[in-house]
């Protein structure tokens, strides 16, 4: 592992990073590619030398926590621990908080967020076809499920042979935060916004307490046009995806996935936006209020969230 | 699926996603920013030879974790000067009693009477509670009490506020009570009555103050009453529109209605025969009930270093006063800790039905009069430039000077013999200087 965190600790120099930086209406756009997603950064600001630095900065955390935590990458720190074969790996403070984060999601949630349910993905293809898998696939994939099982201890993780972890659900969000927190460190008189394709933290307030207005992800956004919504500080993020699902005899699956029964969600909203304190907080609300299906606003409204539903 | 702790699942989550951050400072600047916010403020408002105005405001709001807000605020001020009594200037001196009926003052040949009897001291409370609830709903409660030497007031008021359309655009509806009572000095002057006024015997005495001679039957308060009161009730609607990114607008709709005493119950006016020379001075009376409709339209557009702030308002009453209010807001930031903002306002507005600069001793005397040039046909405007800057420990500090200016106008009236060559319209020009601080 020790060889693994100092891989994964540096990410491409700062210099070459791919990130543009242009002039808007009141304040500075820094765009750059991480996470398969497009990743804005808004800075209040008129100095474009100032905001460049911003924007590198945010590509270089986001770029770090990709390295590190993506399952994709052979050296990152979840691969490391897909591949230890039952045996206890070594993790960092960080890690350790992640994985502590995800522990807490799945108590309050009864089990129905767990990041060792990513293998469902691999009997459940949400292309748009009708083809649903066999349910003795589903059963065997059910066996290596359960956080519960998962031992994590203040130095290490050990995970069952044959599960795995995926911290897709939690890592983008837990990104955007991390770069808000490192811009309010190292630029605390400038507002930011951080905004990883919808999932969004705004660094501080903006002068003279205006608004950031962002658009947000809207499956209606056809018919109804972008939602805008004004931010004053805090986090946004959103859960839902309208084109990935499964239409069989009539019914359609959502690609939101039950953990307890190896089934779609029945009737979860089309996407569900929700503001909270932190991206982090925001994200996992989202995703349990999809868990809730036909309640989702029911479960929102109850917790006394700002959200925004579409179905 | 039944979620463990329901209610709580946000709280829950919201402390271990700080756990996750490891960033406590973070949650102690949200906390800073979620507690008490100050604003203080000292005003001068000061018309060239009249009256002067010293405010101290201290506004305290507390935004609680459910995001209700609570505000008190605390406003004190002093008012000292002159103010128009409402007669006409002649071209001899003219003796008044002062309110009290105990004095009196003389105003010289060709200048405008002004009583400089004013000398008062306000204190006024206000606080408001702002609760969201249902997720886009909004109720506000608020109480404000007042009290000078001779005047209290007491209100009571409440808004409705609802989001839509992904809170694009806010509803309101809001209701307000006021009740007002006023205890003139030296009691309320029947309306339309003579004002006793005495002679004026000469400064030969030893302070060299000027002394007063009152008729032998004259008795002080002879032709006054008690305390007077009255009510207002307001009622309000109101859209707020996000239009695009930069641009936000709102457009209001408010009637008041007004009921009881409405009277200046120190100003007077003058009654003069054909040559203009004042034969009586009598106290001025206006109606007991008002009904007025006002509508408002205001434009926000953010540009990329400033704020463009636009309102123009329309009120009409039954009483015939029309006003029209253009007020804008120009801000422009100059980097990022300061910026200035430039203000210009234009009022103007139709005199009241009963509103008489004088009254001919010919004519029949009108139920109502009154000759307060702030119920007269005017044009006024204010030219204004603020000036704020943040500082590095985030409060903030702002400078206001302003100029205004009030041009009454003769509504129409013939001016006979030597009022011709007089100026019963004189301006009131004022500045105002204001400093603020924000913490």
């Amino acid at each position: 592992m020790a060889a693994n965190q100092a891989n994964t600790g540096s990410a491409a120099s700062t210099a070459e990073l791919p990130v543009s930086v242009q002039p808007r209406d009141g304040f500075m756009l820094g765009t750059f590619e991480a996470m398969a997603s497009p990743c804005e950064i808004l800075i209040e600001t008129t100095d474009s030398e100032l905001a460049r630095r911003i924007t590198r900065m945010a590509c270089n955390e986001a770029k770090r926590i990709e390295h590190k935590y993506s399952r994709y990458r052979p050296d990152s720190v979840i691969s490391a621990i897909n591949n230890s074969q039952g045996q206890p790996v070594n993790i960092d403070q960080e890690t350790l908080r992640l994985l502590s984060f995800a522990n807490t999601c799945y108590q309050l949630s009864d089990g129905m967020f767990d990041i060792t349910s990513g293998v469902l993905g691999k009997v459940w293809h949400f292309d748009g076809s009708d083809r649903l898998p066999d349910k003795a696939d589903i059963d065997a994939v059910l066996s290596l499920i359960g956080w519960h099982r998962v031992a994590l201890s203040p130095q290490t993780v050990t995970l069952p042979a044959g599960m795995q972890l995926d911290v897709g659900g939690i890592g983008k969000e837990y990104a955007v935060d991390c770069v808000a927190a490192l811009v309010s460190e190292q630029v605390p008189e400038v507002s930011v916004v951080v905004n990883f394709g919808g999932d969004i933290q705004v660094s501080r307030r903006r002068l003279n307490d205006q608004p950031w207005y962002i658009g947000i992800e809207n499956p209606l956004k056809e018919e109804q046009g972008e939602t805008l919504v004004k931010i004053y500080q805090g986090g946004l993020a959103t859960s839902g995806d309208a084109r990935r699902y499964l239409l069989h005899n009539g019914k359609r699956y959502s690609h939101i996935l039950n953990p307890n029964t190896g089934y779609p969600i029945e009737l979860p909203p089309r996407s569900v936006t929700v503001a909270a304190e932190s991206c982090t907080q925001a994200g996992l609300l989202a995703t349990l209020a999809m868990l809730q299906g036909q309640n989702a606003e029911g479960f929102l409204t109850e917790q006394g969230l700002t959200h925004w539903v579409y179905r | 699926m039944q979620l463990k702790n329901k209610g709580t699942v946000a709280t829950a989550l919201a402390g271990a996603a700080c756990a996750l951050l490891g960033s406590p400072a973070a949650q102690a600047e949200e906390e800073m920013l979620k507690d008490w916010q100050f604003d203080t403020a000292i005003l001068y408002y000061g018309e060239t030879d009249r009256v002067s105005l010293a405010e101290g405001v201290i506004n305290a709001t507390k935004t609680n974790d459910d995001d209700s807000i609570f505000n008190v605020k605390l406003v004190l001020d002093t008012l000292t000067g002159a103010s128009a009594n409402g007669a006409v200037a002649q071209p001899y001196a003219q003796t008044f009693s002062r309110p009290s009926g105990k004095d009196g003052y003389v105003v010289k040949a060709g200048e405008t009477p002004l009583d400089d009897t004013f000398r008062d001291t306000r204190v006024q409370v206000s606080s408001s509670w702002m609760q969201p609830f249902a997720d886009t709903w909004r109720a506000t409660g608020a109480v404000n009490v007042s009290n000078e030497y001779d005047y209290m007031s007491l209100g009571l008021s409440g808004l409705l506020e609802k989001d839509l359309f992904m809170r694009n655009t806010t509803l309101s509806a809001g209701l307000s009570f006021q009740f007002d009572s006023i205890d003139p000095v030296g009691g309320t002057p029947g309306a339309l009555t003579s004002m006793l006024t005495p002679t004026y015997i000469g400064d030969d005495n030893e302070e060299g103050e000027d002394e007063f001679e009152w008729d032998d039957d004259y008795e002080e308060g002879d032709n006054k009453t008690g305390s007077e009161s009255k009510t207002t009730t307001d009622l309000l609607v109101g859209v707020t529109q996000v239009i695009n990114r930069r641009m936000l607008m709102q457009f209001n709709y408010g009637l008041s209605v007004v009921d009881g005493y409405m009277t200046d119950p120190y100003k007077l006016l003058s009654v003069v025969d054909n040559a203009g020379i004042t034969q009586d001075v009598v106290y001025e009376g206006r109606p007991d009930s008002r009904t007025k409709h006002s509508f408002f339209v205001q434009t926000k557009y953010a540009l990329d270093s400033g704020v463009v702030d636009v309102s123009y308002r329309y009120a009409t009453d039954d009483w015939e006063i029309d006003s029209h209010t253009i007020d804008s807001r120009f801000r422009f930031n100059l980097g990022d800790n300061n910026y200035i903002q430039p203000h210009l306002r234009y009022y103007q507005q139709s005199a009241a039905e009963f509103y008489r600069p004088f009254l001919n001793q010919a004519d029949p005397l009108p139920m109502y009069a009154s000759a307060d040039y702030r119920v007269g046909e005017m044009t006024a405007y204010t030219l204004g430039l603020k000036y704020g800057h943040k500082m590095e420990n985030g409060h903030e500090w702002a400078v206001r000077a302003e100029y205004y200016q009030q041009d009454p106008k003769n509504a129409g009236f013939d001016e006979p013999g030597v009022l011709a060559d007089l100026d019963l319209y004189p301006s009131v020009k004022a500045v105002i200087l204001q400093f603020n601080y924000h913490f």
